[in-house]
Order: C-alpha cells, then structure tokens, then sequence
C-alpha cells in the first residue's frame, strides 16, 4: 500500500528524514514512533501529497506521491497534526464540504456522512460550530474527515494527542476496528498505545529509520529485555555482590536510603532469576517485601534506540 | 467542476462568517452614500455639464472607498488558510491548484459583485430626492459597471497574489494596498512630472484608471482597457497559481 525508497527531504540545507526506506502493506496498522523533531509529520505530509522529498519515491496504492499526485490523494485519508478546521463551519456543513471535495458521489454524500458521525461520535455535536468544540470533539472531526471517502489507506498525525485518557482508549479501540478494513499508518509519542493497536511498528530519530517490525519482536530484540526487581531489608550484607553471583544476572543497581534496599536486576534474556533470588534471600535471612519480574516494554526499546548512553 | 462549485460555495458563505464582510459592506455603502449626497447637494445648487453617474464615480471620496476596498477583501484568501494550518487538509484531496486559486479569486469576485448592487438603488433614488429626471444614458450605467467588474477582476487578483506570498494578513493587506494605490494613481504621474514628453504622457495615459473611469462612465465602451484588465487578471492569477505551487518545488 505505502512504498518509500531511499526519500530524503532537507529544510533549508537541514535533513529533516535521510533515506527512508520502508513498505507497509494491505491490512496493517503501522505504527510510526519517534521523539519530537524525528521526522515523523515530514514523512506524512509527503506521503499525503503535501511537501515534495528533496530527493527519493514514495507511492501510495502504486501512485507516486508527486508524480501522480492527484490519484495518490484519491486513495488516503490524512488527518494531519493538530487538525486544522475551518472554525467558522459547522460539523456537518464541514463534513458535506470535505465530501464533495473527496468526490464522494452526491447521492451517497449524506449516509456517508451520517455514518462518520456515527463512527466518531460526532452525533451530539453535528450543529456546532468548530470553533466553539474542545480539542476531543475536533479531534474527532479530522478523523471523520479522514474516513469519509472510505480510503484504503488512513494518514493519522497523532491521532491522540491533547485527548483525556477516556477519549484515547474510544480512539484507540476505534483504530483498532478501522485496522480490519483499512491500511493504517498512525504516529504518536504514547508507546502503549503502539504497543496495543499496531502490528508493525517503526521506530525514527533524527530521520532515520532505527528500527522497523513487529512489537514482540522488537522486545526480543532488546539487549535487556526486562528484569527483576528486589525489595528487600538485608542488615549488614553487601547485597549487590551477592546478587551478582547468581547466574543470569548481568548488572544491579541499587537504590534506597535506609532499611529498606531496593535492587533493580538486569539479567540476560529468557532466564528466569526470581528463584534463585528467593533461595539467596532465605538463605541470607533477608526480609523481602517485593519481588517482581519486570516486562520489557517499547518504552524500553524505544529509550535504547533513541538516546542509547541513558541506558 | 463539482469540486470546484465546492470551493467556490465555501469561499463565499466564509465571507459572511467572518465579521469582515459586514465591516466592508457597511463602511462601503457609508463612503459611497455620502459621496452621492455630496455630488446630489451640488448639482441641486447650480447647473453642471456632467451627469450624475460621472459625478458618483469619479470623486475623490469614491478613489479612497475604492482602493481600501481590495485589501480587506483578498488579505485572507491564502493568508489565512496559511495561518490556520487549514491548507494542509485543502491540499492532501484530491483537488488541482488550479480549482483552489480559482476559486478564491471568484469567490471574492462574488463578493464584491454583491458590494456593489446597493449603488444601483442611488441612481433609483436620484429623481425620487431631486424631483428632476435624471440625465442618464443606458450606455453610462453598463460603462461604469463593466469598468467596475474590469477594475475589480484586476485589484482583486492583485490581492490574491499578495495574500499567497504570506501567511500574515496584515502584511498582505499592507503590500497589495501598495500595489492597488500606485497603479490605481499611475495616471495622476502626468501632472505631478512636468517635463514628460507626449510620448510619455500617452503611454501613461493608456494605464491611467482615473481616465478609464472617466470615458466609460460617460458611456464610451473603450476596448483597449477592457484587453488590459482582462490580461492583467490573467497574468496576476498565474503568478498566484506559480506562487502556490512553490510550496511543491523540489528545494
């Protein structure tokens, strides 16, 4: 559905992206992550046919972005980054605007319409002004807006950003359900959320693609995926060095200022340490209060990957 | 062409959202209302040579209406769009640039088409308030108009151009303000440089807005202006289209 080759762009001399290179297809959700600045919206817009690369391809439905841009248009749905509306419209004048500019033909215009409002839950607030709508509710207008010629593929720019918790889980499960019908490529900073909705997920900084695949996978790839923590009160004993001695465990930090200690293990993948800390700590007759295994997470990944000296 | 009625149906009811239109409107019909009572008073004290519409059309007070008119229409076509963000949404359908310049020059065409259907109630009016006949001529009122729409397609396309080199209304207003006096005043030169040749003058005379004004509204449909302005539209909407579509060069 989505080509990029070798697509670089440049502001004013400055990479903003510096050859992408990656496919997303038929029926995928792509989850597109990265700090601010990385280059994520600079790869949207082209790909919605708003800024040209400086240099590369990029096709959408086997469309050049640029070169067939119009057809390229025809086929997506884009809500761009803090969605811009016409204040002065009203939600359904604005959506029957925006259908008639998608070509969406007359006589389906208003079911069309009225089944975007549906979808999005734009019911209550169809007579509104969008100027007089929180954040949420306009929120929801540019994903409507998005939706309503049906594309095959859907550009959403944070789609979540500025919504209460509540609104994003609605969004979230929203995506979700979109993802049987849609091809999605979605961007966001909120890892959970990629870590729900996508089934693929790319990571970028400083425009460069660090890493592109499935969520699982990229918490597999990790150096130290996860760990053990330990809370414990251990006397006198010199916890770190006998912790060290169990096999498996690679590093251990320790925190707390008094009784109470608290050791983060970082141990190697696919070992399972929390029985030998068990067995250490009776046999050292240490009080313990916690013990846990702590999952890997995309944050993990994502911490590593983009400013690897913080781990 | 849907698409483009779209446009150009948005471009329109904008205006009548925003408190511009009504500002624009009611600051029009009060400097041009006192214009045609000025010119009404006058000619109710002594006998003139000219008639009313050459009177209304060609005064001072309605020069200043006139070119203050073109910035406040055109400043936020693109300006604002800018601002906004909302051109993003505008450019990612799929519509041509062509249909979104186009339609923001007609829409403000519209607009200022409907300015000035208040003026035809005067000359309805004149003999009601003066009791005499006006002295009038069919050829006068369609000179006066059509050099209106003339002198409106070309201002106004000059402020489409300004509007889409920034995204700050106010700077747009400012330059296109610039622009529509000068050319507006280009024939008036004449009489400020004394030692100009004939040449000279009659070169500037071909551009002077003042003198076109004048001709057609006594009812000489003149075609070389009406060339001029048309092709001066064309030229202006072109640079604009060139100038929106700067935002695709490859750089």
């Amino acid at each position: 559905m989505i080509k990029v080759e070798n697509l670089i762009k440049r502001y004013a001399g400055q990479p903003a992206i510096q050859n992408l290179n990656f496919e997303v297809s038929q029926g995928e959700i792509m989850g597109f992550l990265g700090p601010n600045g990385a280059g994520k919206t600079t790869t949207m817009r082209i790909l919605a046919g708003f800024t040209p690369p400086t240099s590369g391809r990029a096709s959408v439905a086997g469309f050049d972005v640029f070169e067939q841009s119009l057809q390229a248009r025809a086929h997506l749905g884009y809500m761009p980054e803090n969605v811009p509306l016409y204040t002065d419209m009203r939600v359904t004048e604005y959506l029957n605007y925006r259908a008639a500019l998608k070509g969406v033909h007359h006589r389906r215009l208003a079911e069309r319409v009225g089944d975007v409002k549906e979808l999005c839950g734009l019911k209550e607030a169809e007579s509104k002004v969008i100027g007089t709508l929180s954040k949420g509710y306009r929120q929801r207008v540019g994903l409507a807006d998005a939706l309503l010629a049906e594309p095959d593929l859907l550009i959403l720019d944070e789609p979540t950003i500025g919504l209460d918790p509540n609104q994003i889980r609605q969004v979230r499960e929203l995506i979700k359900n979109l993802g049987r019908q849609h091809t999605i490529l979605l961007s966001t900073h909120i890892l959970p959320e990629v870590e729900m909705t996508c089934s693929r997920v790319i990571i970028i900084h400083k425009g460069r693609i660090e890493a592109c695949d499935t969520p699982d996978n990229l918490l597999g790839k990790i150096r130290q995926a996860g760990g053990v923590v330990l809370e414990a009160k251990i006397g006198n004993d010199n916890g770190e060095e006998q912790l060290k001695k169990i096999a498996g465990v690679r590093e251990v930090v320790t925190d707390g200022e008094n009784d109470w200690k608290r050791f983060s293990l970082r141990v190697e993948s696919g070992v399972d340490v929390r029985e030998a800390v068990f067995r250490l700590a009776t046999d050292r007759h240490w009080v313990m209060r916690e013990l846990t295994q702590r999952r890997g997470t995309l944050e993990d990944v994502f911490v590593e990957l983009t400013h690897p000296d913080q781990v | 062409m849907r698409k483009f009625y779209t446009l150009l149906a948005r471009e329109i009811r904008s205006y009548f959202h925003s408190p511009i239109a009504y500002i624009v409107l009611v600051f029009f019909l009060i400097v041009s209302g006192i214009d045609f009572y000025f010119q009404v008073s006058f000619m109710n004290r002594s006998q003139v040579q000219y008639t009313i519409q050459e009177a209304f059309f060609n005064s001072v007070f309605f020069w200043f209406a006139f070119v203050l008119i073109f910035p406040l229409v055109t400043m936020r076509l693109f300006a604002e769009e800018f601002k906004l963000g909302t051109i993003e949404p505008l450019t990612t359908v799929p519509v041509h640039d062509w249909q979104v310049v186009l339609s923001k020059f007609f829409g403000a065409l519209v607009f200022y088409v409907i300015l000035w259907i208040p003026t035809l109630l005067y000359f309805w009016i004149f003999p009601k308030i003066t009791d005499q006949p006006a002295a009038h001529s069919g050829g006068a009122y369609w000179g006066s108009y059509l050099m209106l729409l003339l002198l409106g397609m070309f201002y106004l396309s000059v402020g489409c151009f300004t509007s889409v080199l920034t995204r700050n209304q106010i700077i747009a207003a400012i330059i296109s303000f610039c622009a529509i006096t000068l050319l507006f005043f280009l024939g008036l030169v004449q009489f400020i440089l004394l030692d100009v040749t004939s040449t000279t003058r009659d070169l500037l005379g071909y551009f002077s807005t003042i003198e076109h004004m004048g001709t057609f509204s006594r009812g000489i449909i003149d075609t070389r202006p009406i060339v001029l302005y048309v092709s001066m539209t064309i030229v202006m909407l072109a640079l604009t289209y060139q100038a929106f579509q700067s935002r695709k060069w490859r750089l």
